[in-house]
C-alpha cells in the first residue's frame, strides 16, 4: 500500500500528482480547477459570514463519519447557525508521513460527498507534510464563507426570558461513537456519530418559522456547556428538564456503564436553539419533518431565576447546577 | 440493561419512598455514605433535597482518590520522573495535585509517559507487547478494584513479565470505617454502606459498627429507589432505637461476598498499616504485595526520591472525609479550589465531595 512521503510536501513532482490524482480528481470545481494561488469569487451583495475550525480527531475513521465529513459538516454548522447559507471553503491539510494514500483517498473522497449534499464548493487548499511523529496521521482545517439570508436577526442579545430551548435531536452520539473505538475502552456500542450538515434544515426552519432567538451547535462539552456559554452572557437563567432531553438507548447504556453524562459529551450534528415560546411548536414540526431533526425537542426554559446560571430540574422533581465541562470527561474508576 | 435500570429510578416508586421517610422522620439526624458514588448518586438526582429538614446526609471517605495521601501523589510524581518507567493509571489520579501543584497532567505535558487505562489487564498487556519499556499500575481502590490489580499480578507471573510492576496504594474499608465512626466529631447515627464494596467483601465487617458501636447500617445499591429505601430503613431503626445491619442491596450483594474475587486478593496481597488523607495512619487497612509476589512491588526495584510532601495550607479535605465539615465551609471552596484548579483531592476526583457539591449544588 502506497504512503504518504515528506516527497509529497515537497513542492515537487509527487506533489502535484497528489494535487492532481486526489484532490483535483475528488474536490474539483470551476474555481479550484483554476489552481490560481488565490480563488476568485463572485460578487454578491449579502454580508458575509466566515468561519474557521481545525480537525485533529482520532481515530480518524470512527462510526458514523470520518475526519474530512468533519471536516465539511462542522465549518456548514458553524455558518448554518448563524443564518449565513454556507458557499465556499478552503481546505488545509497537515498529513504525517506514512499516512496510507488509500486512507487519504477515502477522506477526501468523503469530503467531496458532503461537500455536494451540503451544497457548497471547495475552491482553495493547501497540503503539507510532516516528518513521522510530528503530527498524528491527518490535521484538517477547514475555512467557510456564507452569505447571511435578509430578515434574520440571530443573536443572544436577543434572548429574554419566556423563551423556550430546543434540541434538534439526540445528544451525545458522537462522543460515545469515538470513545467506544478508543483502544482503552474498545467496548460494544450501536451508537453512530451524529455528525451531519445541519445547513438545509436550518434553512428550512428560519424561512418557516419566526421567533427564533438565537442557535448554536452543541459540540465540544455537549450541551451542558453551549447552555453555560448561553446564560453567562445574559441576565437571565436556563432552566433544563432533564427528562425532555433526548438521549439513544445506547448512548445512555454507555453513559451509565462508564459513569458519564450525556449532557458533557460531544455531538457534531445538534443544534440548541432559543426560540419565542409561541413559535415552538411549529419550529418542532419543521425540524422533525427533517431526517436531521427527527427527534428535536423542546428542553427548557429561559428564566428570569438564576441568573447566569444553567439549572437543570431532575425526574425527582429536584434541581441542581448544570455546570461548565471542567476537564476531559473520563470514566470513573468504581 | 436500561430496562433493569428503569426500575429502580421510578419516579412515582421515589416519591412514595420519600414521603415515608417524611413520615416517619420525627427528630434531626445524620446519616454518612461512604461511597462516590452513592455521594454523586444522591446530588444529581437531588435525594437530599426530598427526604425532609431533619435528616442530613454527609459524606465519608468514599473516594479512594480523595484519601490518597500527599506522600503517595508525590511517590506517583516520583516514578513519572524516572526514564523508561511508564505510568499506567485510571483517570481520576490524572490531575491530583501533589506537593507544589505537581500533578501527572503536567508530568506527561514534559514528556513523561503517563497512560490512562481502565484496568490494570491492559497493563498487562502493554508490558508483553513493549518489552523494551517498563511499565507501573498505579493501584488505587478499596475492595472493589483491588481483585482486578491481583488478577493482573497473577496474569503476569504466569507470562513471566519482568517489566510488570504495580504501586499498591490499595485500601480497604472496615478499618477506617472504624476509625470514622470511633471519632465522635462526626456523630453518626447511621451508615449507608457501600454497594460495590459489600459486594466483592460480604456484609459481615459491618457487624462490630452494629454491635460495638450500635449504629444502624443499610447496604445499599446506586438507583435512586435503592438510596431512598436505606434511608428509610435506617430513619426507621434510629427512631425506634434500634441498631441492626440490613442488606438492602439484595440483587448484588451476598453475605460472603464474592468469595472468588477475596480468594485472588487473599493469594496477593496482605494487609499492611497505610496513610489516609484527612483521616492519618490506619493500622491493617492498606494492602501490600505478599514475599511471592514482592517483585513486583515497583517500590522493591525502583528508587523513588521522597520529597518533603507538603499539603495545601487551607485545604479542609481531611475534616470533608471524616465527616466533620462539608465542602462550602472550605474558604477555597468555589472560589480558588475548582475542578479545573483543584487544590484538594475531594475536588479532583470526580466523585468526591468537593466536585459533587460544586457540580451539583449544595
Amino acid at each position: 500500500m502506497s504512503k504518504i512521503t515528506l516527497a509529497h510536501g515537497s513542492g515537487g513532482r509527487l506533489t502535484q500528482e497528489l494535487i492532481e490524482n486526489i484532490f483535483f480528481k475528488h474536490l474539483g470545481n470551476k474555481f479550484l480547477n483554476k489552481n490560481d494561488d488565490s480563488a476568485i469569487l463572485p460578487k454578491e451583495v449579502a454580508n458575509i459570514a466566515f468561519t474557521t475550525d481545525s480537525f485533529v480527531i482520532k481515530p480518524f475513521f470512527f462510526p458514523g463519519g470520518d475526519i474530512g465529513k468533519l471536516s465539511i459538516c462542522g465549518t456548514v454548522n458553524d455558518l448554518a447557525v448563524n443564518g449565513a447559507t454556507p458557499k465556499y471553503i478552503g481546505c488545509g491539510f497537515i498529513l504525517e508521513e506514512g499516512l496510507d494514500m488509500e486512507d487519504l483517498v477515502k477522506i477526501v473522497e468523503s469530503m467531496a460527498h458532503w461537500a455536494k449534499v451540503a451544497g457548497v464548493d471547495i475552491v482553495c487548499g493547501d497540503t503539507k507534510v510532516v516528518e513521522k511523529n510530528s503530527a498524528d496521521s491527518i490535521f484538517i482545517n477547514t475555512s467557510g464563507i456564507g452569505f447571511l439570508r435578509d430578515g434574520l436577526d440571530l443573536g443572544i442579545g436577543n434572548i429574554s426570558v419566556g423563551d423556550r430551548i430546543i434540541v434538534t435531536g439526540n445528544i451525545a452520539d458522537h462522543g460515545i461513537a469515538l470513545l467506544s473505538k478508543r483502544e482503552v475502552f474498545d467496548f460494544e456500542s450501536e451508537s453512530l456519530s451524529d455528525c451531519a450538515p445541519l445547513n438545509h434544515m436550518l434553512t428550512a426552519l428560519t424561512d418557516s418559522v419566526k421567533g427564533i432567538r438565537f442557535m448554536r451547535d452543541a459540540t465540544r462539552g455537549g450541551v451542558a456547556t453551549t447552555l453555560n456559554e448561553i446564560a453567562k452572557h445574559n441576565n437571565f437563567g436556563i432552566m433544563v428538564e432533564e427528562e425532555r432531553v433526548p438521549v439513544s438507548d445506547s448512548a445512555r447504556s454507555a453513559c451509565e456503564l462508564l459513569g458519564l453524562d450525556p449532557m458533557y459529551i460531544a455531538n457534531e450534528g445538534k443544534v440548541l436553539i432559543v426560540i419565542d415560546k409561541k413559535s415552538e411548536a411549529r419550529a418542532l414540526a419543521v425540524l422533525r419533518n427533517n431526517e436531521y431533526g427527527k427527534n428535536a425537542a423542546s428542553i427548557g426554559e429561559i428564566t428570569q431565576d438564576n441568573p447566569n446560571m444553567v439549572c437543570l430540574r431532575t425526574p425527582l422533581g429536584t434541581t441542581r447546577i448544570l455546570g461548565m465541562l471542567t476537564s476531559d470527561p473520563i470514566p470513573r474508576i468504581c | 440493561m436500561l430496562k433493569f435500570i428503569d426500575e429502580y429510578r421510578d419516579k412515582g416508586l421515589c416519591m412514595d419512598i420519600a414521603e415515608k421517610i417524611r413520615a416517619i422522620s420525627k427528630r434531626k439526624i445524620k446519616i454518612m455514605e461512604v461511597c462516590g458514588g452513592h455521594t454523586m448518586a444522591i446530588r444529581k438526582n437531588g435525594i437530599h433535597k426530598i427526604i425532609g429538614e431533619n435528616i442530613k446526609l454527609i459524606s465519608g471517605p468514599g473516594c479512594p482518590v480523595c484519601v490518597t495521601s500527599i506522600e503517595d501523589i508525590d511517590s506517583i510524581l516520583a516514578l513519572s520522573r524516572i526514564k523508561g518507567l511508564v505510568i499506567c493509571t485510571f483517570g481520576d489520579i490524572f490531575n491530583v495535585p501533589g506537593t507544589k501543584g505537581a500533578t501527572l497532567a503536567k508530568q506527561r505535558a514534559q514528556g513523561a509517559d503517563v497512560r490512562i487505562v481502565y484496568s490494570a489487564k491492559d497493563v498487562v498487556e502493554f508490558a508483553g507487547s513493549e518489552r523494551d519499556k517498563n511499565f507501573v499500575f498505579i493501584s488505587i481502590g478499596f475492595e472493589t478494584t483491588a481483585p482486578t490489580a491481583a488478577a493482573a499480578i497473577l496474569q503476569a507471573a504466569e507470562e513471566d513479565l519482568n517489566n510488570f510492576y504495580i504501586l499498591s496504594l490499595n485500601k480497604t474499608m472496615p478499618q477506617a470505617l472504624k476509625a470514622i465512626l470511633e471519632d465522635n466529631r462526626a456523630d453518626i447515627d447511621g451508615l449507608i454502606c457501600p454497594g460495590h464494596v459489600s459486594t466483592i467483601a460480604g456484609i459481615d465487617m459491618y457487624n462490630f459498627i452494629v454491635d460495638k458501636l450500635r449504629i444502624p447500617c443499610s447496604v445499599t445499591g446506586f438507583e435512586p429507589t435503592d438510596i431512598l429505601t436505606s434511608i428509610y430503613i435506617l430513619t426507621e431503626l434510629v427512631e425506634k432505637n434500634q441498631a441492626k445491619l440490613v442488606n438492602a442491596y439484595k440483587r448484588a450483594v451476598r453475605k460472603h461476598g464474592n468469595e472468588k474475587a477475596l480468594s485472588i486478593m487473599d493469594r496477593v496481597f496482605k494487609a499492611s498499616d497505610t496513610q489516609w488523607r484527612g483521616l492519618g495512619n490506619i493500622p491493617g487497612s492498606g494492602l501490600l504485595l505478599k514475599d511471592e509476589y514482592l517483585r513486583f512491588d515497583v517500590l522493591h526495584t525502583f528508587k523513588v526520591d521522597k520529597v518533603a510532601s507538603i499539603p495545601e495550607n487551607e485545604c479542609i479535605c481531611g475534616d470533608i472525609l471524616r465527616g466533620a465539615k462539608i465542602p462550602s465551609e472550605c474558604r477555597l471552596f468555589r472560589n480558588i479550589c475548582t475542578p479545573s484548579n483543584p487544590r484538594g483531592a475531594c475536588m479532583v476526583s470526580s466523585e468526591g465531595s468537593c466536585a459533587a457539591a460544586y457540580r451539583y449544588g449544595d
